[in-house]
């Protein structure tokens, strides 16, 4: 019976196709309608926003009120604006101290935490706690931890150890407001980095250490020689990611110090919020954020290129 | 160069004993293998003599030294590992230049001595290379020209051809036993390829579950098997086995087909025993025994017969070609002097 029926059905004329059916087999259309989720998100929260701040910092508008293009009008006057230029300093210095600080202590955990320890699994656990944590919530914490009066430090050092006999003074004067800041983002990134790095180093086969201890390399030799540059690459994007974060960082200074004091802590995404919402002024805040693109461009190439990929890794000929 | 001596070394991973007293002379010059299943401690008796592996008990002495309490860099091997261990991130002559740049050696110096090993690896034309851009067989040289360089008085081999294809492999074999003639180093080599130790070595170390079986010259070992596991191991297609026992100057089998005894294991009648004889050692006999053939595997030099015979399936080789089918039965006979006899209790060789 079916050797009958299968013929006639394999001959049979396919019907005609319906305009959506013609539709949904064009290939640049599927594209299109395949990207359309990620490229809706990205335009409308990425694309959008970053339009908007760049044509605002072109503007004078000021909250409740449209304003007029004013080409670069809030860039000339930020270029003799002394408090601009001090979170400019500030930032730049908060970025490579407390990336240099989060790489070096990163490195040091990661490496400990590389060696058979007891509890591995949980200690591991336990470094990702401040990465964990809203900043939110762990710069109130430190906002406590340097409190003038309430100072969990200060009572340490001073009613517990009687190491000192005055109360520190962590957040009153701009040099100890900066440096107490610092440490805190410091305390903050180095999950990511002790982590990251971890990951990298469990990637080095151990007979590569083996080969070297029988080649007679000593314990920095070996680290120097062959952890450090089979470390390179993913160090290099532990490294751009990081210098980012930090370099925009808002939360951990605006919930401490709110720029304070005189101005001396401000970074610049904070002054911009500063300027802009509290101070009403959008264009001047969205021109100081907007100067941000062309130093979080150059960290990042330096970083990228800079550490980036090694001919090592590449594949192919090359002679 | 030197002699390396293994005296009852014995290795345990907490209360777990790996190896149970092991004993093993290893002359100046000399090639040895060390062979067994997986498991049975030849990579960890390598790593000990490395120093990669402490020992908990025993000694180990390279030339006069014993070596138990010495850095690895202080005994003068070099090592060449199953994966190779190739610094990715250096050229094929940083590679081998690794070990002289920690030691402060003169820029001549390396390139002197780095030069000479890439001449007998021929690996010249691959200096600049970084090892993800070479072969598995010029990976494999690279290994090996950085433990050349280094002019050690012991080279140790961990599984070297076991990542090669079947072809790089014979090939390599034969690079590798000719690097040895030349350079006439101690070499200490494990694998769990028999045929590997068969052709490489010059003193073959059979060892099982962290005892050593026997130790002998390759042919030795084929031709006087001490036990069952070195009569099994060594040798492909593998020997074949018969059980039964000894009876009236005779081997019985357990279906009572009558075997004859090689002269040196008569006069033990009564003893279960296990009867051996290797696949080469069947003839094509008109008067001989029943073997009903399963397969047969026609390789142009031997045809390889698998068939039931005296009640157990065997392997046979016969330069003949057969022309029998599978299900029928041929006659075959078994030379005395050519079959091993082993007791059915302990394993052990019956007679000499």
């Amino acid at each position: 019976m079916s050797a009958t029926t299968i013929p006639s059905r394999a001959f049979r004329e396919r019907p005609k196709e319906s305009w959506l059916a013609k539709l949904f087999d064009s290939k640049p259309f599927l594209v299109a309608l395949c990207l359309l989720p990620c490229s809706g998100l990205l335009i409308v929260f990425m694309t959008y926003p970053l339009g908007l701040g760049l044509w605002l910092s072109l503007t004078d508008t000021t909250i409740g009120q449209a304003g007029d293009f004013v080409g670069l009008d809030n860039f000339i006057s930020l270029f003799d604006d002394q408090i601009f230029w001090n979170a400019v300093g500030y930032t730049i210095f908060y970025t490579a101290v407390a990336t240099s600080g989060k790489f070096m202590l990163g490195l040091w955990l990661a490496l400990l935490l590389n060696h058979n320890l007891p509890l591995k699994a949980f200690l591991r656990a336990i470094v990702l706690l401040p990465w964990i944590v809203p900043t939110v919530l762990s710069s109130i914490a430190w906002w406590w931890i340097y409190d003038p009066q309430f100072s969990i430090v200060s009572y340490v050092a001073v009613d517990v150890l009687h190491v000192s006999d005055q109360y520190f003074d962590f957040l009153g004067s701009p040099w100890a407001a900066r440096w107490s800041l610092i440490a805190a983002n410091i305390w903050r990134g180095i999950p990511f980095v002790a982590i990251t790095l971890l990951a990298g180093l469990q990637t080095i086969p151990p007979s590569l250490y083996e080969a070297a201890l029988l080649d007679g390399a000593s314990g920095w030799q070996k680290f120097r020689r062959i952890t450090v540059p089979l470390l390179m690459p993913i160090l290099s994007v532990a490294l751009t990611l990081s210098v980012l974060f930090t370099f925009s960082d808002f939360q951990l200074v605006y919930a401490i110090t709110r720029g304070g004091p005189f101005n001396s802590t401000h970074l610049m995404a904070t002054l911009a919020f500063q300027r802009a919402i509290p101070g009403s002024q959008l264009g001047e805040g969205a021109a100081i954020a907007v100067s941000m693109i062309p130093f979080l461009l150059l960290a990042t190439m330096v970083c990228f290129f800079g550490v980036g990929r090694r001919k090592w890794q590449q594949g192919g000929d090359n002679d | 160069m030197a002699n390396v001596s293994i005296r009852n070394v014995r290795k345990r991973f907490g209360s777990t004993e790996i190896l149970h007293g092991v004993d093993v002379e290893i002359d100046d010059g000399e090639f040895v293998i060390l062979v067994g299943p997986s498991g049975c401690g030849k990579s960890t008796l390598l790593r000990m003599i490395a120093g990669l592996e402490n020992i908990s008990s025993g000694e180990i002495a390279i030339g006069d030294r014993v070596v138990n309490n010495i850095a690895p860099k202080e005994r003068d091997i070099a090592m060449v590992f199953q994966n190779y261990a190739l610094y990715p991130h250096m050229t094929v002559r940083d590679n081998m230049a690794f070990s002289l740049s920690l030691t402060n050696a003169s820029k001549a110096e390396i390139d002197e001595k780095v030069g000479r090993a890439a001449q007998i690896l021929g690996l010249n034309p691959y200096l600049a290379r970084y090892p993800r851009q070479l072969s598995g067989g010029q990976r494999q040289r690279v290994a090996m020209g950085r433990a050349i360089v280094r002019d050690p008085q012991v080279f140790l081999f961990d599984e070297p051809l076991s990542n090669l294809d079947a072809k790089l492999r014979v090939a390599m074999r034969a690079e590798i036993k000719e690097l040895h003639q030349r350079l006439q180093t101690t070499t200490v080599y494990v694998t769990h390829d028999q045929i590997e130790a068969m052709t490489m070595a010059d003193k073959i170390v059979v060892m099982n579950a962290g005892n050593v079986e026997q130790i002998g010259a390759p042919l030795d070992l084929y031709d006087k098997p001490n036990n069952l596991f070195v009569a099994g191991f060594i040798g492909s297609p593998a020997m074949n086995f018969v059980k039964g026992k000894v009876a009236d100057g005779a081997f019985t089998a357990e279906d009572g087909t009558i075997l004859p005894l090689p002269p040196s294991a008569a006069g033990q009648d009564g003893r279960p025993a296990v009867y051996g004889i290797r696949p080469e050692h069947f003839r094509l006999a008109g008067d001989g025994l029943p073997a009903r053939i399963t397969v047969l595997e026609p390789t142009g030099s031997e045809t390889q017969v698998m068939a039931h015979f005296a009640g157990t399936p065997i392997i046979g080789a016969f330069r003949e070609r057969i022309a029998a089918k599978p299900g029928e039965t041929i006659r075959v006979s078994v030379d005395p002097m050519a079959a091993h006899v082993f007791d059915g209790a302990t394993g052990q060789r019956i007679g000499a």
